[in-house]
């Protein structure tokens, strides 16, 4: 059963077509989705988690349709926006309690389940620190670790290493690899191409549609993700020069 | 513990600490009312004489007239406070967090209210402790009875500010949304002048104030203060709390509100 089954998604703000008919299916391990600033990305985001609602297109996460029973969806799902959604005056494990909370998980079960998601992040010395004592990176990590806690099937980042210096992106994307070698299934929304390496999937999202989606090495051939991605688009590629 | 009572003390906990480490909040909203109890009833007492109209049932001084008018204030700044750090929210996107959890939006914003409405409640007992230090106090069993009041007025004034945050796209909106909120409805209810005294003035003015929901939250904690209830005020803030909720919810909804309008990348 695939983890993450979106079908032929349409979304419009007014008369602008935002997606237009997206549709893929994920599987365990790790798929980028790579497209330019306005690709859709956060929009897509937004349905998946149930900001947005759409009468066009169905989702399902863990074979439980978005629509019909959006609590079971939901509780599958983990998930780092783009902008930061830490409290800056609690200590880290308090703001992992208080979203285990908000996933009714409390007390000791609480605590260890956050422990677990830190040391899993290499977080678990920082507990006790004030989240805004944290530098970037720190907080990114802490973020994706308190988006595991309730134990979900698919994990989406959005844009995730936005701001964030060359070495502590470098960080993330391995850590999160990792995540995906473990068999959780990851959705990473971004648009830089280094941080996709030749064996993640990558659906590539341009103007609301989906252009591609397979292996990174089978969508680059011989050539760099880069120019591949700037000829689909008509993008400039960021990211390091070359990219996989 | 029950999944959706762990969330809601886990927002009511969150609000609370995030009202300790605002101690500018707590003090801002409790000199607000001092100033209007001390200097502003200090100079209306001469110049405002009040016939004894329920619950009252003998003359009493200006000063003890408007306190709970200055406890229904107390917490309508606190629900546009609490709206203001909703639009905060929204714009620093804490809000999604929220929205994102598999528990009823309709119980996640009904928890939010209800933080609210716990900070309301423990800035309005605080100030009627300084104020009975100015010699204003009330009957003992009046501040007992007081309680239900305020969770009731406190959840009528927060609706209103969630309904508030989910029309404000931009933290730069909300100011103008203030002064027309919070001064109309303030100065155009019971809170410093009964309705008959509005009348004499002018009928319309008495007809608006007898219409604004604030006069009614007004009524509801001066009777509770007093052990009596007014119904008729009881239905009122009953009335307004389930419409502005209905409409903030419909405002949070994916399908129709807020989120809908906020365009994504």
């Amino acid at each position: 059963m695939t983890a993450l089954n979106v079908s032929d998604l349409r979304y419009s703000y007014g008369p602008k077509r935002a997606l237009d008919g997206v549709s893929f299916a994920l599987s365990p391990g790790f798929t980028a989705l790579l497209g330019p600033n306005g690709a859709g990305k956060s929009t897509l985001f937004a349905l998946l988690t149930r900001l947005f609602v759409t009468r066009e297109g169905r989702i399902t996460v863990a074979g439980h349709d978005i629509a019909a029973e959006p609590r079971a969806a939901l509780s599958k799902i983990g998930v780092v926006f783009q902008q930061p959604t830490l409290d800056l005056d609690m200590s880290v494990m308090r703001n992992m309690r208080y979203f285990a909370a908000l996933h009714g998980i409390a007390g000791r079960e609480a605590v260890r389940r956050a422990e677990t998601a830190l040391a899993q992040l290499g977080m678990a010395e920082r507990a006790g620190e004030k989240v805004r004592d944290l530098n970037g990176g720190h907080r990114r990590r802490m973020e994706i670790a308190r988006a595991l806690i309730h134990q979900p099937e698919v994990l989406l980042l959005d844009e995730a290493t936005v701001g964030l210096d060359f070495e502590s992106r470098q960080a993330i994307v391995a850590h999160v690899h990792g995540l995906a070698a473990s068999g959780l299934t990851v959705l990473w929304a971004t648009h830089l191409v280094d941080e996709i390496e030749d064996g993640d999937d990558v659906v590539v999202l341009h103007r609301g549609r989906v252009l591609a989606h397979e292996s990174a090495a089978a969508l680059r051939g011989d050539r760099p993700l880069a120019e591949v991605f700037i000829e689909m688009t008509g993008a400039r590629a960021t990211g390091v020069e070359g990219g996989a | 513990m029950n999944a959706w009572l762990i969330a809601m003390m886990a927002i009511i906990r969150r609000e609370a600490l995030r009202f300790v480490h605002q101690r500018s909040r707590f003090l801002a909203a409790l000199v607000r009312p001092l100033v209007w109890l001390v200097v502003f009833a200090a100079g209306f007492r001469a110049a405002l004489g009040l016939s004894i109209i329920p619950p009252y049932e003998t003359y009493i001084t200006y000063e003890v007239y408007i306190v709970p008018g200055l406890c229904g204030m107390i917490q309508l700044f606190n629900g546009m406070q609490s709206s203001l750090s909703l639009v905060y929210d929204q714009e620093m996107g804490s809000m999604r967090l929220l929205l994102t959890s598999p528990l009823p939006r309709w119980w996640l914003l009904l928890s939010k209210l209800l933080a609210g409405v716990a900070v309301s409640v423990l800035q309005v007992y605080t100030f009627l402790a300084v104020a009975a230090g100015f010699g204003i106090v009330l009957p003992a069993w009046g501040y007992v009875c007081l309680l239900p009041a305020l969770v009731l007025s406190g959840l009528m004034l927060g609706a209103l500010g969630l309904l508030i945050s989910s029309t404000i796209r931009q933290l730069e909106n909300f100011a103008g949304v203030m002064n027309f909120v919070i001064f109309p409805m303030f100065f155009l209810s019971t809170a410093l002048y009964p309705l008959w005294k509005m009348e004499e003035s002018s009928a319309l003015l008495r007809d608006i104030c007898a219409l604004n929901p604030f006069t009614h939250a007004v009524e509801l904690i001066r009777f509770a203060l007093y052990q009596s209830l007014s119904g008729w005020a009881l239905l009122w803030v009953v009335l307004a709390f389930a419409v502005f909720f209905g409409l903030a919810l419909l405002g949070y909804d994916p399908a129709h509100g807020m989120t809908r309008r906020r365009k994504g990348g």
